[in-house]
């Protein structure tokens, strides 16, 4: 009998999933990776919380330094008998692939939990569709698909559940992002009924297979041609069993439940003549579009699948009407070059092997066609479009629906005027920022609704590309019945803007519908707010006939101490406007939801939130709309209409949130985009900017040294170019000797800057009359960065400051030198980008960066826009992103490439030499290329042979060799960056492997000693006794030293640098870490948002690194042996400050603190006796004499 | 030699009390105190808007960039519960209490009458023998009179007394126009205890950058004079009991006190300076000052210097002031 008690819960996708893989494990093999990390992070917490499973042990989490180890591990549990299973995704699920063959061939019960997710191909995405799962399927794992948030939670139970009755291995998969991050009602699996789905006697059999001396076995043998084809045979009739034992165990789990799933489920009418076959969250779609075109009497149907590997013939055969004359198989993957993709194909084969066997009469017209790529919103009208295909005497095969090709021409029309959503579903659009709360609150509200009310929520959320004044799309549902619409809402009844600011660029009116409510969050009154808005905005309103609200919910945080978490304030006004809830009974909900939320944070936090509800209403007024739009306000163009073609026509529309109307042809064909983009993105996300006092500044150059964005620009320059300088442009004379009639001027890109504040804490030129008054400060930004347009433009006519004429060696010149990686959407105040800049700076016009996944390859290069860009002279970094795993392989690369070149360049031009003049030859094989000043002598020189071969070129052929390989003459520096999650874990055997190849690269670590870009899971370098994902209860162990591991091989440059304490070693390692011939290596303190503090305090939290002796700066070049000097160097002092003046300033140790105070004590102590031990380590190492030089390197010819 | 006192109505083996430090937030430090025969230990002030902060920046840490980007919607794990100072504090007040026989006293210093009131209740659930509220107000806001000052002192007082059972002790500061007046109401409200004098932080300016420094310098020896004169003024005529603190350096320091009427002195600067085995020395230097005078017991020596108690009281008056001046005058 079902157990009919009703148990409703509200999450996403991945918690539904993890909160039964928990239940019914031993063991998580674990490795994060967007889109699936939560789940992992789950079972960490619940398993550092002692939750236990259904055998009532507490599992193991076991975090892996890649996938690919995770797979490692969890083979090898299984083959020891636990019960254990893993949480991946895309990148991740193919460092899986080897392991996965095994454990299939070897009949390993286990199931792996997917959120599927595009595979980087012309570019990485972190998105959701099918093409990870589709590129496993030979490996022998059954394959399940879920489609919305309830199926996920079932079809785990049901895949860890039929995995032990059949022994067959199964990949569990649902939509990244759509089903994964989805929100929404589910019915609860009670313990009971997990309970009930496993058994014990096959948990037992799955034990006793395993490898035990007791009774001793080899398992994964060698086989000869003899054998292993017979032996892979042997395995057939556990794959011919498994449909049935699938259906069986959806039976069983039927009677438990009352929720009924089929191999292939079929929804329509008996005698349907038009059917799509289709997978995942896009069934649930086209489900809801069928039903509404049978309304008006369509004979369509649509047939689910759920068991996609095996794949059963019959069961699909069974499931379609005998009557469908036409099909469209539905794949959210792409297969170039393939007649089909693959659920097509399978569909099709099934269907061919039926009618030639006679099983099925007729052979219906069947068309495969791809949609929602990425996590392409795939809306009822595509799936009406998909529909109407099929209705055309000649359907088309191989079509695209969700988008424009107008290159092949294989997209379906879409009517994007279709909607099927019904009148009793309140649809609510919320457009917040990141910081703001928005989302956090709708996720509340959509508790309160779904679990409070006994109604049906659901909530999805959509995130900009930036880390730092990310813009929010909040898409909720509310109803009466279970929501099932996986699609953003296209027409919304409430439209919800929490930031005045949007009003200006962003169309947040688009969605809503005729007659809807519009609440705008505004400083200006309901009688001032009309004149402030565009006009194209009270035209919305007036057409639409909007009801309108505002509330100056900033103000009225601030009033309760909230700061701009405007969140509990704005959910209380949605809930007063919107009428989803009785008033009184919907702030009695938020209260209690905040007690609940809040409770365990404290008192004051429930107290504050409390008052923010009492004062909502207060300040929430409705405005009178007037019958006109009055406004002479025009939303100001994206981006100028100066800027290049590309920019207008593709960036711009990604800018503006129009990158779906982007047609195939704009797009370019291999993933190749034009750089310095980031320039025409005037995001304005800073309230407060910095206001420069050029008579107290002493131009030392510390600002825009530690400038994460790059807005901070210094000049000199004669003065006579002062004329023209329009008003309020700032300036200085030169302080420094030598340089009379020399003007000196900083300029503060505003509109780029966000406030983090860091250049202030780095100015060290206070006032001497005036508290508090630095030469730079920060003041409120309204109308300051307007005026100061003026001064940039003037600024940028100024000449750029002659490289070979800045003083490289120390950070006064540096601020002189164009950086060439500008306006990065990373954090505020990020403690990476500072680095990233410099490097640009210095070598930055014949840089090529091979840049690992994470943070930096994200704020590096995420469409729309990237930071890196090139100077004046068009030169500037290459940069690629190859994988997370491969990166310093992949910089590798570029060496042997640029070092094999540039030898042919060399044979070429001494072929040449008599051609091109002996002269030229010499100078150009002979130049040493190590200051910018000989480096600028060689540009010139190859730019006088370009001219000479130029002339040769028509007649010979060596010419034309030595121009294509040409560029290679000038020295290229060439840097492999990336985070601690790479350099320290996954791609930790390669990097080793690249630092002992003696080659010239040089690696930059961004050492945020955590998983920054995923959230902030442990990695290697992750200190002991901080807190972390995958770390919940504190890192138990030391962090890894890296510095003295590379320091190890002899030949290689390391350095250990924290800008924040000493920015002149810093500059002193980069510029070292390139001279050098051979591998250098630097790990640059970085700090982060995920270390938990205000990143405002982040160079003073870097100096504490350092004066507590757990950050030494160190600098280890082997170079200096051969003039006898000690090549290791401690460039900070000994320890002055106890480890925990340092650490807890940051809430990653006072977490623990927190938690576990007794646990926290005992790490800090062996964390401070660990850092003194390490410093004496280190000293006495210092104090060793320069030994014999090791091998050197035989490679390096990159340098002269 | 009976060194034993009363204080707040409990029976104290000696006078010598440690006062709130950040000595005392260590159970090895406490027992030690107790070793070296400190009569009771007084522990670090509860700070309601510290703890209302803590609160609030846990809060903001916790949740700083969350749901902002796609792939990284938290940046912590989430903890189950968090034990925040408050809790540490009362845990620490639970794990001292069973640790020794001496009374561990409570120091409270509440910024709103809730504040008080739950901070109260709490520390005597957690064991506290006594509680000494510390009353640090400066009263910035030129529009409040003294009148409302020292009504605030007896609200706040009254709020707590009425909430928990244990002795009550306030500490405050010498800035009242009638101090001693003061002394009177307080223990009218029902104070059990009377701390002469709290320091209040008074900042410094670094003339470099033009900012101000927090500061608190440890109590030197000629800071006792005014607490002194206080407590041989109060001794015998205010019903609550009086400790002295500030300026407690050496054993004589002690007698001074005792000699003025003190029923306890405290100490935290002396035991940062030379360390908690300072305790030990202030003890027996005392007992070694009676015994060479055959006094058995501290109380022989107790309030013999105090106003009351003096042939001569005006000595502690005008007259005294006079005396200093003409005798500088004459050097």
């Amino acid at each position: 009998m079902p157990d009919t008690q009703t148990n409703r819960a509200t999450m996403d996708g991945n918690a539904a999933v993890a909160h039964v893989a928990y239940r019914v494990n031993e063991v998580c093999a674990i490795y994060p990776i967007t889109p699936s990390s939560t789940m992992a992070e789950l079972a960490d917490e619940w398993s550092s919380a002692g939750l236990t499973n259904i055998w009532g042990n507490v599992p193991v989490i076991q975090e892996m330094q890649s996938e690919a180890g995770a797979a490692g591990t969890l083979h090898g549990s299984l083959q020891a008998g636990a019960m254990t299973t893993t949480f991946t995704a895309s990148q991740g699920l193919m460092l899986m692939l080897p392991n996965m063959f095994k454990i299939a061939g070897e009949l390993t019960s286990t199931v792996f939990h997917v959120a599927a997710r595009s595979l980087a191909t012309q570019a990485l995405s972190i998105f959701g569709d099918h093409s990870d799962v589709m590129a496993v399927r030979a490996t022998g794992f059954a394959l399940l698909a879920s489609g919305s948030v309830q199926e996920a939670h079932d079809m785990a139970l049901i895949a860890h559940s039929a995995t032990l009755r059949s022994r067959l291995p199964f990949l569990h998969f649902f939509d990244g992002f759509r089903t994964s991050h989805e929100v929404n009602t589910l019915e609860l699996l009670s313990d009971a009924q997990i309970r009930a789905m496993i058994d014990d006697e096959l948990v037992h059999a799955h034990r006793a297979r395993a490898l035990n001396p007791e009774h001793p076995f080899i398992r994964g043998t060698a086989q000869n041609p003899d054998v292993f084809f017979q032996g892979r045979e042997a395995s057939n009739s556990f794959y011919a069993r498994l449909p049935d034992i699938v259906q069986a165990t959806m039976d069983d789990f039927a009677r438990l439940t009352g929720r009924t799933y089929h191999l292939f489920d079929y929804e329509g009418p008996a005698d349907a003549e038009h059917v799509v076959v289709v997978m995942g969250s896009g069934a649930e779609v086209v489900n809801e579009t069928a039903a509404d075109l049978r309304r008006s009497g369509a004979k369509v149907g649509v047939l689910t699948v759920r068991l996609y590997r095996p794949f059963s013939a019959a069961h699909l055969l069974a499931a379609l009407p005998l009557t469908c004359r036409s099909l469209a198989v539905l794949d959210r993957a792409k297969e170039p070059g393939a007649t089909g993709e693959p659920l097509y194909l399978d569909t099709i084969a099934a269907l061919a092997d039926a009618v030639s066997r006679g099983v099925r009469p007729t052979m219906p017209r069947v068309v495969g066609g791809r949609y929602g790529l990425s996590s392409k919103d795939f809306d009822p009208a595509q799936a009406r479009a998909v529909f109407d295909e099929l209705l055309q005497p000649e359907p088309r095969h191989g079509f695209t629906v969700g988008i424009t090709d107008d290159v092949t021409h294989l997209s379906l029309i879409v009517d994007q005027d279709y909607a099927t959503e019904p009148d009793d579903v309140v649809r609510a659009v919320f457009y917040g920022l990141g910081a703001d709360g928005t989302v956090g609150a709708n996720k509340n509200s959509v508790k309160i609704i779904a679990e409070e009310a006994g109604r049906y929520a659901q909530g999805y959320f959509v995130y900009d590309s930036h880390k730092s004044g990310a813009q929010t799309v909040s898409h909720l549902r509310f109803g009466p019945r279970p929501i099932r619409s996986p699609y953003l809402i296209r027409s919304a009844s409430f439209v919800a803007c929490h930031q005045f600011q949007f009003i200006q660029r962003t169309d947040v009116l688009r969605l809503a519908a005729p007659g809807a409510t519009f609440l705008l969050n505004s400083p200006f009154g309901p009688d001032e707010v009309w004149d402030e808005l565009p006009r194209v905005v009270q035209q919305q309103i007036i057409d639409k006939q909007l009801k309108f609200f505002v509330i100056d919910a900033t103000q009225a945080a601030a009033d309760v101490g909230l700061k701009n978490r405007t969140n509990t304030i704005l959910q209380t006004c949605f809930f007063a406007i919107s009428g989803v809830l009785p008033r009184n009974e919907a702030i009695a909900a938020i209260k209690h939801s905040i007690e609940k939320t809040y409770g365990r944070k404290g008192r004051r936090v429930v107290e504050q939130n409390f008052a923010a509800v009492d004062g909502a209403l207060a300040r929430l007024y409705q405005v009178t709309v007037p019958s006109a739009a009055t406004s002479q306000r025009a939303r100001p163009p994206v981006v100028p209409d100066t800027a290049p073609d590309f920019v207008r026509k593709v960036t711009a529309r990604m800018m503006e949130g129009f990158g779906d109307d982007i047609p195939v042809s704009a797009m370019p064909v291999d993933g190749t985009f034009p750089s310095g983009t980031a320039a025409f993105e005037k995001r304005n996300i800073a309230d407060e900017v910095p206001v420069w006092l050029s008579d107290l500044c002493i131009q030392c150059g510390q600002c825009s040294f530690v400038c994460p964005h790059s807005v901070i620009r210094a000049k000199y320059y004669d003065q006579s170019k002062l004329a023209g300088a329009p008003d309020g442009f700032r300036h200085a004379p030169v302080t420094a000797r030598g340089y009379p009639g020399t003007e000196f001027t900083l300029q503060f890109y505003l509109e780029d800057c966000t406030g983090c504040g860091l250049c202030v804490e780095a100015c060290p030129a206070h006032s001497a009359i005036m508290p508090g008054v630095k030469a730079i400060n920060l003041e409120p930004k309204a109308g300051l960065a307007e005026k100061e347009r003026d001064s940039i433009a003037f600024f940028e006519t100024l000449p750029v400051n002659d490289r070979a004429r800045v003083d490289f060696a120390n950070v006064r010149g540096v601020q002189f030198l164009e950086p060439l990686f500008e306006f990065s959407g990373a954090c505020a105040g990020c403690g990476e980008t500072p680095y990233v800049k410099l490097l640009s700076q210095l070598f930055g016009d014949r840089l090529m960066v091979a840049n690992a996944t994470g943070c930096s390859s994200i704020y590096g290069g995420n469409l729309p826009v990237t930071p890196w860009t090139r100077n004046g002279e068009g030169r500037g970094p290459a940069w690629s992103n190859s994988l997370f795993e491969d990166n310093a392989e992949f910089g590798l690369g570029f060496r042997i490439a640029a070092d094999t070149h540039l030898d042919l360049a060399h044979s070429l031009l001494r072929s040449l030499a008599p051609d091109l003049g002996d002269a030229l030859v010499e100078a150009i094989l002979t130049a040493p290329q190590i200051q910018e000043s000989e480096i600028r002598a060689q540009r010139i020189r190859v730019a006088e042979l370009k001219t000479r071969l130029l002339k040769l070129e028509a007649t010979s052929q060596a010419a034309r060799d030595l121009l294509s390989v040409v560029d290679h003459l000038v020295r290229r520096s060439v840097w492999i960056v990336g985070g601690d999650g790479w350099a320290y874990d996954i791609g930790y055997g390669g990097l080793d492997h690249v630092l002992a190849s003696g080659r010239n690269v040089n690696i930059l670590v961004l050492d945020t000693e955590v998983y920054s870009n995923t959230g902030g899971q442990a990695s290697k370098a992750t200190p002991l006794g901080a807190i972390a994902k995958f770390a919940a209860g504190g890192k138990r162990t030391a962090r890894k030293d890296l510095a003295l591991q590379a320091i190890a091989y002899g030949n290689v440059y390391v350095a250990q640098v924290a800008m924040g304490a000493n920015p002149q070693q810093t500059l002193q390692a980069f510029r070292e870490a390139e001279a050098y011939d051979g591998p250098a290596l630097i790990l640059a303190y970085s700090h982060c948002i995920a270390h938990g503090f205000d990143l405002r305090n982040g160079l003073a939290q870097q100096d504490k690194a350092v004066a507590s002796g757990y950050w030494p700066l160190l600098r280890y070049d082997p170079a200096m042996r051969e003039i006898g000097e000690a090549p290791f160097r401690l460039d900070s002092p000994r320890p002055t400050l106890p480890f925990k003046d340092y650490a807890y300033n940051e809430l990653r140790y006072r977490a623990l603190a927190a938690s576990r105070p007794a646990e926290a004590e005992a790490l800090l102590k062996q964390a401070q006796r660990a850092i003194l031990e390490k410093y004496h380590n280190y000293e006495e190492f210092a104090q060793m004499q320069a030994g014999p030089s090791p091998s050197k390197s035989t490679f390096g010819a990159g340098k002269a | 030699m009976d060194l034993g006192t009363r204080y707040l109505g409990l029976t104290l083996a000696s006078p010598l009390v440690a006062s709130a430090s950040p000595l005392n937030t260590s159970l090895d430090t406490i027992r030690n105190l107790e070793d070296c025969g400190a009569g009771a230990v007084v522990l670090p002030s509860i700070f309601e808007e510290q703890i209302a902060r803590e609160q609030e920046v846990m809060d903001a840490l916790m949740t700083s960039g969350i749901d902002s980007f796609g792939e990284a919607l938290s940046y912590f794990p989430s903890q189950s519960s968090y034990a925040f100072d408050i809790e540490r504090h009362l845990d620490l007040i639970e794990r001292a209490s069973s640790a020794v026989t001496i009374p561990v006293i409570a120091s409270l210093n509440g910024v709103t009458d809730h504040g008080w009131i739950e901070h109260a209740r709490a520390v005597e659930r957690a064991g506290a023998r006594a509680i000494e509220l510390n009353i640090y107000f400066i009263p910035t806001d030129l529009a409040l009179s003294g009148a409302e000052v020292e009504t605030r002192y007896l609200d706040v007082l009254r709020a707590v007394k009425a909430s928990v059972s244990i002795p009550v002790a306030v500490k405050i500061g010498p800035y009242f126009s009638a101090p001693g007046h003061m002394a009177l109401r307080l223990a009218e409200a029902g104070a059990d205890g009377l701390v002469l004098f709290n320091r209040f932080y008074e900042p410094d300016i670094d003339v470099a950058r033009l900012a101000l420094v927090p500061s608190l310098e440890l109590s030197r020896p000629d800071e006792m004079r005014l607490p002194l004169l206080w407590i041989a003024i109060l001794a015998g005529r205010v019903k609550a009991s009086l400790a002295a603190t500030s300026g407690v350096e050496t054993a004589d320091d002690v007698i001074k006190y005792l000699l003025a009427g003190a029923d306890v002195v405290m100490t935290t600067s002396s035991l940062l300076r030379h360390g908690v085995g300072h305790m030990r020395t202030l003890v027996a230097e005392l007992g070694q000052w009676l015994a060479a005078r055959g006094l058995e017991s501290a109380d022989a020596i107790r309030g013999r210097m105090s106003h009351g108690a003096m042939a001569n009281p005006e000595a502690f008056e005008r007259a005294n002031y006079i005396r200093v001046l003409q005798s500088y005058r004459s050097r």
